[in-house]
This record gives structure tokens, sequence and C-alpha cells, in this order.
């Protein structure tokens, strides 16, 4: 099976197929991560763009092993964002790098929208690295990923996504995502973090941590902005600790076998307990491990890789 | 010929010498009247309404020339049926003196219809400081406003309104309280949720329609409502207009036609402020429309180039042109039988020229021959290569249109044939 598609903009429109064959695809990748020489030949030839218009540390890294791994050429491009009047517009340095015939832009743009405007206009495969507060569809995948290896697979599963969903472009891309493959979703956040609308994405909405946890076989921690603290959400990061974050006792609320997950980086003491960060039932690091495997197969899919 | 400030709705020639309407006659009598010589414009199958009066463009001159001039627009305009607009004063320089309304002023002597300046309420729209009332009026202006923006401080907003109502003028006011706007992009709603945009909710428009409303009542100022979008800011005005306030408003024909569903895949042509709303605020409006409470359609014709709108939807301007496309959206409410022919030719024109006293607006003797004919059963297609304004900022290019503009007069003269 092959992808239909050039591009991964979001899992909005992926269907149930799409997404298991990406997780197959990086199911069948991670090994290569535990080899002697950790590369093959898949992409050879290949150009991959990273063109970064926001700061990203693990993401952007995580797309360029997984771009090596698979012996594609890789090129990180780093940009600011640039207002119209100063310097260059997002599309002509778009159509710049599209001139150098890439195989694949990987963008991470502050934009909702961005990669999909993208996407629309030039040839090469886009891949979206986040958008905004809108989609960031290869972290989903990959906590996906982790989810399915865990508890193996996603009928019925309760999965609680905590913090502040209104900005969280990892929220809409695990909702999309997790309630299309038969996940059942809760979430929950100070009420000012939560957008106006958003059950009709087909989750529920709990007032308080200690509910949405209740039973739950996920814990999805969001990280706290602490940038838009001025944008008057909450009152203080304490009071946002106190009442939403997870600590051991709240932990207990959950089903026995619940593993916490956050697509990091983290404020330990703030939404998560340092030592629940650390603790057995935590899959923090995993996830990061699982995201080269996701992005290897996003890479090697868009570029019409098939299994 | 319909002229809904004579209460007309039938057939008649309209007589016109010079520069003026000198009467109506039976149908087919009109020459006899009027002389032998006279030319004759063959309307049949046409609605003949006085010409349409837009009180809410923005025709860029001085400063954004690449977007749109006073004479761009006017041609626009005309192609529109429009034969009077008024120019907002966010130019550069904003139009907050003498100096700039004289030169819009000295600009619209080539334009092909007839241009009102609006005048800044604050200096450099800064809603800080007062612009000189007098100075403006005396130059040409015809109402004052900051639109674009709004007078956050309800003092200053007071004295304003205590100044305005003194020199007899109306303030045309874009409600919108800029704390709660702030960052937004759209509605706020599902939509907006789906896309990871911020919000602007209805109650930033509606808090600032309650507070100008309460302020107008206080003060005894013509308060008018550009661009209203809301259910809620309706229901306002409504209340007002039956507590006697003195109170008008305007609405445009993309809020009575699309929703915040539109901004779809982030169409930036779909970015507007106030944002596009919902299902149920558009129903409102169009209720508000055919009920009275909405007073008049004004486009808020706003161009801009593919710099401003082919680019990040967080980055787009605002605004749409609106000129060439509003006859037709309008007519569209008139085909649903949302609303009557008359009462869509009176929202453009006795009522914006009642709310600006304006000459025009209708087809009375020694009004100017300012005229309008176009044919409602007629549909064309608004495509880009016809459009007649500088910018192409339009969401309804490649929509199917009904009517079609035969002719229009300006000061009985033929200033377009369509």
């Amino acid at each position: 099976m092959k992808l239909n598609r050039k591009d991964i903009v979001g899992l909005k429109d992926l269907t149930v197929d799409e997404i298991n064959l990406i997780l197959e695809t990086a199911d069948g990748f991670r090994d290569i991560a535990t080899r002697k020489r950790k590369k093959v030949p898949a992409l050879q030839g290949h150009t991959v763009v990273n063109l970064f218009y926001e700061k990203s540390t693990r993401t952007r890294t995580s797309f360029e092993i997984a771009a090596k791994r698979l012996s594609a050429d890789t090129v990180n491009f780093t940009a600011s964002e640039s207002s119209v009047g100063k310097g260059e517009t997002f599309i002509d340095t778009v159509r710049n790098i599209e001139a150098m015939h890439p195989d694949v832009i990987v963008v991470r743009h502050g934009s909702p929208g961005a990669p999909h405007m993208l996407a629309r206009m030039i040839k090469p495969g886009v891949i979206n690295a986040g958008d905004g507060a809108h989609e960031h569809p290869s972290q989903a995948l990959l906590d996906m990923l982790m989810i399915r290896d865990e508890k193996g697979g996603f009928a019925g599963l309760k999965v609680a996504i905590i913090g502040d969903i209104s900005h969280s472009r990892v929220a809409r891309s695990n909702i999309y995502g997790l309630t299309r493959m038969g996940a059942k979703v809760r979430l929950s956040g100070p009420a000012t973090m939560i957008p106006p609308g958003i059950e009709k994405l087909g989750v529920t909405v709990a007032p308080t941590i200690e509910e949405a946890i209740r039973n739950v076989d996920v814990i999805m921690m969001l990280r706290i902005q602490l940038e838009r603290q001025n944008k008057v959400l909450f009152s203080s990061l304490r009071e946002y600790g106190r009442l939403f974050g997870l600590n051991e006792q709240r932990l207990k609320l959950a089903k026995k076998d619940a593993i916490i997950m956050h697509p990091g980086p983290m404020n330990r003491g703030v939404e998560i307990d340092p030592y629940v960060a650390d603790c057995q039932r935590s899959r923090i690091l995993n996830q990061v491990t699982n995201g080269v495997a996701v992005r290897m197969a996003l890479l090697y899919l868009v570029t019409g890789g098939g299994n | 010929m319909i002229d809904p400030a004579q209460n007309i709705d039938g057939k008649f020639d309209v007589l016109i010498e010079g520069k003026k309407i000198v009467g109506l006659a039976k149908p087919g009598t009109g020459k006899r009247k009027i002389g032998s010589k006279a030319k004759v414009i063959d309307a049949k199958g046409c609605v003949v309404a006085p010409g349409f009066i837009d009180m809410h463009v923005h025709l860029r001159e001085p400063g954004f020339e690449g977007k749109e001039t006073v004479v761009t627009g006017s041609q626009a305009a005309v192609a529109g049926g429009f034969t009077s607009v008024a120019c907002m004063a966010n130019t550069v320089p904003v139009n907050d003196s003498q100096a700039v309304t004289g030169y819009i002023l000295s600009k619209a002597k080539q334009a092909v219809c007839k241009v009102y300046p609006i005048g800044a309420a604050t200096i450099g729209l800064s809603g800080e400081k007062i612009s000189d009332f007098g100075e403006l009026k005396q130059a040409g202006v015809v109402a004052y406003s900051d639109d674009g923006r709004t007078v956050m401080n309800a003092e200053l907003q007071r004295r304003i309104m205590e100044l305005a109502r003194w020199h007899d003028m109306p303030l045309l006011v874009h409600a919108e309280d800029q704390n709660i706007s702030a960052d937004g992009m759209m509605n706020e709603g599902y939509v907006s949720t789906e896309l990871g945009l911020d919000g602007n909710p209805a109650v930033s428009e509606e808090i600032m329609v309650a507070r100008d409303i309460m302020l107008a009542r206080f003060t005894g100022c013509r308060l008018h409502v550009q661009h209203i979008s809301t259910a809620g800011a309706v229901e306002l005005v409504r209340w007002a207009k039956k507590k006697k306030v003195p109170v008008t408003c305007e609405v445009t024909p993309h809020h009575f036609t699309l929703t915040e569903e539109c901004v779809g895949d982030y169409q930036t042509n779909c970015k507007m402020a106030p944002p596009l709303r919902t299902v149920a605020d558009r129903a409102a409006l169009i209720k508000a429309m055919a009920d009275g409470t909405i007073d008049a359609i004004a486009t808020d014709h706003a161009p801009h180039g593919i710099l401003l709108k082919q680019i990040e939807f967080d980055k787009a301007a605002n605004g749409i042109i609106g000129l060439e496309t509003a006859l037709g959206l309008a007519l569209k409410l008139v085909q649903k039988k949302r609303l009557t022919l008359p009462r869509m030719v009176a929202m453009l024109t006795q009522a914006p020229a009642s709310i600006l006293k304006l000459p025009g607006g209708t087809l009375r003797e020694n009004q100017p021959a300012d005229i309008c004919i176009f044919n409602p059963d007629a549909n064309y297609v608004y495509n880009a290569d016809n459009i007649r304004s500088k910018s192409k900022n339009s969401p309804f290019i490649n929509w199917e249109l009904p009517g079609v503009v035969r002719c229009t007069l300006v000061d009985g003269k033929i200033v377009y044939t369509g």
C-alpha cells in the first residue's frame, strides 16, 4: 500500500487506513535505531529541506535524524518570520527553495494554515511540523504509535488531554487522530484554555483534572506556555500547578496501567510533578524515540514509498 | 421606476434637463413634454432607480494609490450603479485636516461619481485627541469617523459626540472592543477552534454598540453604527430605535451573504473586520434589513493588493472590494424573497442620503439627475478580468450574480453603460 498524497498537513483529513499505514511503516523502521549502522538507502538521492520559522529543537532534530537514517540529503533552513515590507515573503522564500528541486519540505510556521498554503502552491511534498495553534501531525502520530505499542490499539481507549487546549496544535492533531481511530478523548483545563465548540470535534470536556483522568488509559499533559502569561489566561503558574498539575495523588485516579505522556518541553513542577515525570508509567522519552521512526515513515511515504 | 423616497414603484418616464431631474411623465409621454430633441434612454425591462450611494468606501488616496485611487474607485462605483461614495479617513496621511480633505476633493474633480470625504474623529485615528471638527466640516467632510478603529476611551467618545452634535454632523462608529478582539482574526467559535486561529467574539462588537448607544442617548449625537455584524448588536439597535435614540446602522453585502465557514481553508479574502459571523447572525441581519432596524447597505469597499492577501492568513489584511458586487448580492436576497425590491433600493439610496444629508437618493423634481438603470433579471459571472477596481481582493470572483447595470448617470451625464 502507498500513501496517495504528496503532503501531510494535518490529521484532520487522514483516513483510518492512512493512519494505520503510517504507524505500521514507522513500526518497521524502528529497529534501524538499534542497529550498529543506523542507515538504510531508502531515500538516497532525495533532498529534504527543514524550513523552520519557529524555534524548535526536538522536532527539527528528529526530522533531521529521520531523513539522514533514510540516506536523504538534509538542509536546515531557519528563517525568521518577516512581516510585509520587511524582507522576503514566506512564499518567495519557498519559491526560491523550490527552484533548487528539493523532494520534501518540512515546515514549521507560526501562522495557522501556512503549510496548507504551501502545499497548494508548490510541487515538492510538504510535511507540517507545526503551524501555530492548528496542527502538529508528526507529534500526534508519534503519540499514537506510543499508545498503540502500549495498549495494542485505540478502540474504546480513554485518553485525557490536560492543559491549554486553545493554543495547542498537539491537542488538535491528537483529537483528530484519536477520535478517528475510535478512542474516547476527554479534555480538561482552565475555562480560558478550552476553545468554544471543541465538543463538536467528538470530545468531552471535564471541569477538573480529577474528573478528566478518572479511569483513563492514557494521560497526555500539555506544556503550559510561559510566554502566554501576558494574555491573562490564568492567575499564576502556582495556581495552575495546584489545580491542573499531574501529581502522584491524582495519578491514582487513572487506571492502574495508565501511561503518562507529554510532548515536551516540560515545565517540571508546573503541569507535571518532577517525580511523576520520571516515574515508571511515564513514556515521555519513549515518545521522543518513536518520533524518529514516525518521521522516517512520513518522509518515506510522501516520496512515494510503500510497504 | 422605483423611488422609495416618493413611495413610487411604477412605470414612468424620468425627465432630465441639464444636471437635474425636472419631473416624471406617463410612459411614452416624456418626449412630448420635454421637447423632440431630447435624447431617450430606453430602459425597457430594467429598473430605473436613484443612483446608489455607498456611505462606506476606502479609496486609498492619498497614501496607497497602488491599491486604489479616487478615480479608479469612482470607476468601480459607477459600474456597480453607485453615483456617490463617502470615503473613510484611514489614508496616509489620515484625513484629519482640511489639507487632506482638500486634496481628496481635488482628486474627486477627475472622478466619474461624487465623492464625499469623511473626516477622522481623532487626530491620526489615534483615539487620543479630537480632530478639528469645525475646520473639517468647512473643508467639506460629511461625517466624522475613526473607521477601522474604535475610540476606546468612553470619556473621549462622549466629548466627540457632544462636538459632532454641536456641528450637526453624524458620527460613524466601527464598534469593536480592541482589548477583547486583540489578535482575533476571525469570528470566535467552532470554526476558529478548528482552524487554530485566534477568535474575535461577537461580544467585542456588542459591548461597543451598547456603549455608543448609551452615549448617543446621553449626548443627542446622531450615531451611525458601521458594518453591523452580530445578532446581539442588531438587538441593541432595535432597542435604541424604540427608545428614540438617534441611531442608524449599515450592513455590508459580505456580512449578509457569507458566514465564518467561508474562511474554510484559510481564505484570506474572507478575512474581514468585523469578521464573518455565524449562520444565526446572518439570519438576524437579513431580518433586520427587512424590518428597517438596519437602515443602509454599505460596501466597506477595501482594496488590497496581493502583497497583503496572498500571504499567511494571520498576516493578511482585513477587507474586500465591494462596489461592483453589492447590487448583485442584494438582489439575491430579493430573489429569495427576503427583501422587497423597493426596500433594497431604499437601503442603497434614500437611507444613506438621509443619514449623511447628501443630495440625491431620490428622483424627485429638482434633485440631481443621479440615476442607476439595472436589469434585475439578467445574470452575469463576476470575473476578475472585468473588475474596475485597481485591486481584485474579492471572495465573489466567479460567482454568478443577478442584476446587470445598464446605465449610470451622474448629474444627467452618462458615466457608465453595461
